[in-house]
C-alpha cells in the first residue's frame, strides 16, 4: 500500500511539473538564445511584471519589434515572472497589453550560476537588455526609451 | 616631467573615483546613522560586541525581497547571539518608488515582526556609497573595533523561491567561515532582483 502511495506521488510530480514545463525554461535551454551565429540582430529585454521600471519601457520593445518586422531583427522579452505567477499574471497581462514581440519565460532560482553567462557586467537588476549579432554585443542594465534601443542596435550593425 | 607624472596621477586618480562603483569585498566600509522605524537613530557604531554587522539593503514590496524576508529574520536569530546581527536599509528613494515610505517600512516591521533595525536611507546616503544596485542586495561586514570591512557581497543562497530547495548557503557560509577565523571561500555572488529605485 506505501509502495503504491509512493509510486502514485512520484507519479504526479512528474506529470504536474511537466505540464506547467512546456513554456517554462532554465538557463540551459534559454542559452542558445544568446549566442545565434547568424546575420539577425537580437534584442533581448530581461523583464517581469512585478518590475515597475520593465513595464514603463515595454512599448518600447513592442515598437521596435514592429518597426523592424521587415528587418533582419528579432525582438525576445524574456520573462523572470515566478513559475506559479504564470497563469495569474503573466498571461493576462499579455493578453491585456496584447504584447506581438515573442516571450519566453525562464524561472531557474540559482541566478549567480547564470547572470555572468549573461553578461559579466550584469549585477542581476532588472530591466537589464542584451542585443547582439553574431560576436557583436552590447548590453544595459536599466530602463532604455525607443532612441536608446535604437542606439544598441546600431552600436551591433 | 616631473609635474607631469603628478598630472597624469591625478588624472588616474580622478579616474578611478569616478569608475568606482560602490564596494569590493576586501574594501573598508564606512560607518553609518540612519532613522529606524521605531523612529530612533541607529548607527553601526552602536555594535560595540560584534564581530560583524549583515547588511541587507532591501525594500518593502519587491517580491525577491518579500521572498527572503522569513530567511532574514531567521539569519538574525541564529547570528546575532554569534556576534553577526542583521541591518536592514532601505535603498529606494520614496519618491520615485511610493511603496517604500517611512511609514510603509514602519508598517512591514510591524507585520513582520522584524527582531532587527529597519533603516532609512531616503538620499541614498550609505545605500550609494555601499552600491547596492539591488534589492536584496547584501554586505556582510567584519567588524574590529569601529573598522568595517567587506567580506562578502551577494547573495542570501540560491534559491529565492524556495527555502526548502536551497542546496548553496553564500551568505550563512561565509559567516561560518568568519566566525572561525578564516576567510569566506566564495566571496561574491549574484542574484536577480529589483533595481534600486532612485532619481534619474
Amino acid at each position: 500500500m506505501i509502495k503504491k502511495i509512493i509510486i502514485l506521488i512520484f507519479l504526479i510530480g512528474i506529470i504536474i511539473p511537466e505540464s506547467k514545463a512546456q513554456a517554462i525554461m532554465k538557463f540551459n535551454e534559454f542559452e542558445p538564445y544568446l549566442h545565434q551565429q547568424n546575420d539577425t540582430i537580437y534584442v533581448i529585454n530581461f523583464w517581469a511584471t512585478w518590475c515597475r521600471p520593465c513595464v514603463k519601457e515595454l512599448p518600447y520593445f513592442e515598437q521596435i519589434n514592429k518597426n523592424y518586422q521587415n528587418k533582419k531583427l528579432k525582438v525576445i522579452l524574456l520573462s523572470l515572472d515566478f513559475a506559479e505567477d504564470i497563469e495569474t499574471k503573466l498571461k493576462p497581462f499579455i493578453q491585456r497589453k496584447n504584447l506581438q514581440s515573442e516571450i519566453i519565460v525562464m524561472d531557474d532560482p540559482d541566478a549567480n550560476t547564470w547572470i555572468d553567462k549573461v553578461d559579466k557586467n550584469w549585477s542581476g537588476a532588472i530591466p537589464a537588455t542584451l542585443v547582439y549579432k553574431g560576436t557583436k554585443k552590447v548590453f544595459h542594465e536599466g530602463s532604455l526609451n525607443y532612441e536608446q534601443i535604437e542606439n544598441l542596435i546600431n552600436k551591433v550593425k | 616631467m616631473k609635474k607631469a607624472v603628478l598630472l597624469f596621477t591625478m588624472i588616474m586618480f580622478a579616474g578611478s573615483l569616478v569608475l568606482a562603483q560602490g564596494y569590493k569585498v576586501g574594501d573598508k566600509a564606512i560607518n553609518f546613522k540612519l532613522k529606524n522605524v521605531d523612529e530612533k537613530m541607529v548607527s553601526s557604531l552602536d555594535y560595540q560586541d560584534a564581530k560583524g554587522l549583515i547588511i541587507i539593503f532591501t525594500c518593502n514590496t519587491c517580491p525577491y525581497a518579500v521572498k527572503y524576508e522569513d530567511r532574514i529574520i531567521a539569519l538574525d536569530k541564529k547570528y546575532k547571539s554569534k556576534g553577526f546581527p542583521v541591518i536592514a536599509i532601505n535603498p529606494n528613494d520614496p519618491e520615485v518608488q511610493p511603496d517604500d515610505t517611512f511609514d510603509k517600512m514602519v508598517k512591514k516591521a510591524q507585520e513582520k515582526q522584524f527582531t532587527f533595525p529597519y533603516l532609512y536611507d531616503p538620499g541614498r546616503k550609505i545605500s550609494a556609497v555601499y552600491g547596492a544596485t539591488k534589492t536584496p542586495h547584501i554586505y556582510l561586514v567584519s567588524k574590529k573595533g569601529d573598522k568595517l570591512t567587506v567580506e562578502y557581497i551577494g547573495a542570501i543562497d540560491d534559491n529565492y523561491k524556495d527555502a526548502s530547495k536551497v542546496s548553496k548557503k553564500y551568505l550563512e557560509d561565509a559567516i561560518n567561515a568568519l566566525l572561525e577565523g578564516k576567510k569566506p571561500k566564495i566571496t561574491y555572488t549574484k542574484a536577480i532582483g529589483c533595481t534600486v529605485k532612485k532619481k534619474s
